[in-house]
């Protein structure tokens, strides 16, 4: 396996670890558990090793353990083929998130860069029936992962967005003013849309490619408003001309800040948000998973959490999961409350049992199940 | 533990406000500087008291000196008619190291940001239209952060000057003198491939 792979991780002071350390191999790693254990924990300390709030959306302070410091440390080692790379990200008490990479200051995109981080979490069962923010920040990540500088577009595009919109909220009327923020959207945005086609066509081909069995899904990007203007010329001039309607709403109504991802089950011509609840998760699934093969073909295999994915899926498509994790070589860190639900994993899974006492998480290594 | 007089701590928390010091540096320089009172603490508190007195803002440019009019605006030979424009002035200082600019400075105070509540009065822009006509102003060189505020400041400085009768420039992105290829981060090598010129 070529990339990245997460050998160390240590915790302290992180949600209910007071400290954990974990020495990892080559394969799966199960953590199996009573609810509330703190299995989740771990892996969103892993989804930290990527720029962001993790899987949570969480804050510094959310993340730091109550009865703890305040303040709160993940350091972690990644085996690549060139070197042993350090990554530490923590926070001290009422301070933000900092990270270190080889024990030098870094910023939180740099991450980006090391190693992408996919996850699926019970929280996204309803992605494709909620709002379109969230499927938006679902392809943010997708994008991020297969290139690495969109985090940066995508922040300095919502930084000239949020300077826009509050321009438009005080109703101030400099046209310079207007036409400096909308340059800078309109470059940032422009990236922005052209990163997310390059990621749909990324996924469809990685489907296309696999024999899997999960479903594939028909993707685009559509607008509230139809089309949308995506080239930066486009965007610069549909910004400008939009300025009285925007002063109005007091937000900005165009551009790729309200994109919205759609998605048809192939076989059978429905839209993800008609299908069942378990076929939306098993679409979900296997969006992620032409997400990690696109990465690994690229030579960047993800780390992919999956929480509490194995027991929502029946024997087929488990067994189906296994196979893929299997042939891709990837690293996945899988929850579930019985180590049984593993048991298709081979022998070369890693498993640790969660049990929390007074809130506080111990992880015991167990045998393989 | 016994705690430092009230007076030492409170030279603490003061010092604990520098940028570049915590609480812990903090205590230590001033550890240091109270063991070595007639040396250095004295001395450093009589300079202090002077640049307190004497250290003033231009009143056209914005760069510190002690007078209304700091050295450079006052010196007749960089009048050459370019005004480089800074976000503050420790990056005046920065160019002035440099000693590659012989015109004159605007320093801005800042950039512009809506969300920080910024806007073009508080960064002294009037006053850097104001310079034009009177100074002879034909090129009005932007020297500001490759920040996202940095640059929306820069397109707006250069939008509003547009018609001004004044070229707007900008410094160039790229590598730096010395610099190797291998260290630059793909930003840093895109924009230099974009601004390449004939050799």
């Amino acid at each position: 396996m070529s990339g990245a792979r997460l050998s160390t991780l240590a915790l302290s002071d992180f949600r209910s670890h007071a400290r954990a350390r974990l020495e990892l191999g080559r394969g799966t790693v199960a953590i199996w558990g009573a609810n509330g254990a703190g299995k989740t924990n771990l892996l969103e300390a892993v989804s930290f090793l990527s720029p962001g709030r993790g899987l949570r959306g969480a804050t510094a302070a959310e993340v730091a353990r109550r009865g703890g410091s305040g303040g709160w440390r993940i350091a972690a080692l990644f085996q690549t083929p060139e070197a042993v790379r350090e990554v530490e990200t923590g926070a001290l008490p009422g301070e933000p998130r900092s990270v270190r990479l080889d024990g030098k200051a870094a910023i939180q995109t740099d991450l980006a860069h090391l190693v992408p981080v996919l996850w699926v979490v019970p929280a996204m069962d309803r992605l494709w029936t909620e709002g379109a923010e969230g499927r938006r920040r679902f392809l943010d990540r997708a994008a991020m992962s297969l290139i690495p500088d969109h985090a940066e577009a995508a922040l300095a595009y919502d930084k000239a967005l949020r300077e826009r919109n509050r321009l438009l909220r005080e109703g101030a009327r400099d046209p310079h003013w207007y036409a400096a923020l909308e340059a800078r959207m309109a470059s940032a945005g422009a990236r922005l849309a052209e990163n997310r086609a390059t990621t749909l066509t990324a996924l469809a081909a990685a489907q296309d490619r696999a024999e899997t069995g999960f479903p594939a899904a028909d993707l685009a990007i559509v607008y509230p408003e139809g089309a949308a203007p995506d080239t930066e010329a486009a965007l610069a001039a549909a910004l400008e001309g939009g300025r009285r309607a925007d002063m109005a709403a007091g937000r900005t109504l165009t551009g790729p800040h309200r994109a919205d991802l759609e998605a048809v089950w192939a076989a059978k011509g429905v839209p993800a948000r008609d299908c069942s609840t378990g076929e939306q998760k098993a679409l979900l699934l296997s969006l992620v998973l032409a997400n990690a093969r696109a990465l690994a073909a690229r030579g960047r295999p993800p780390l992919l959490l999956l929480d509490e994915v194995a027991a929502h899926l029946d024997a087929h498509r488990r067994a189906a999961l296994y196979a893929e994790l299997d042939a891709l070589g990837l690293q996945a860190f899988l929850t579930g409350t019985e180590p049984g639900l593993f048991a298709g994993l081979g022998a070369s899974v890693q498993c640790w049992e969660a049990t929390e006492a007074g809130g506080v998480t111990t992880l015991a290594e167990t045998a393989a199940p | 533990m016994a705690a430092a007089p009230a007076d030492i701590d409170a030279l603490i928390a003061l010092m604990a406000r520098l940028p570049g010091l915590g609480p812990r540096s903090a205590r230590r320089a001033v550890l240091h500087l109270v063991k070595r009172r007639s040396t250095l603490l004295l001395p450093l508190a009589e300079a202090m008291q002077d640049v307190a007195r004497t250290a003033r803002d231009c009143v056209l440019c914005g760069n510190l000196g002690t007078e209304d009019l700091c050295a450079i605006c006052t010196d007749d030979r960089r009048r050459t008619g370019q005004i480089c424009v800074v976000e503050d002035v420790e990056d005046l200082w920065a160019m002035e190291r440099s000693g590659a600019f012989r015109g004159r400075y605007h320093v801005l105070g800042g950039t512009l940001s809506a969300l920080r509540q910024i806007g073009p009065d508080e960064l002294r822009l009037p006053l850097l239209e104001s310079r034009l006509g009177p100074e002879g102003v034909t090129e009005v060189i932007l020297a500001l952060g490759a920040t996202v505020d940095g640059q929306t400041t820069a397109h707006y400085i250069a939008d509003r000057l547009s018609g001004r009768g004044v070229s707007v420039t900008t410094l160039a992105q790229g590598v730096p003198v010395g610099g190797e290829l291998d260290y630059l981060d793909e930003g840093t090598i895109g924009a230099a491939l974009r601004a390449r010129r004939a050799v």
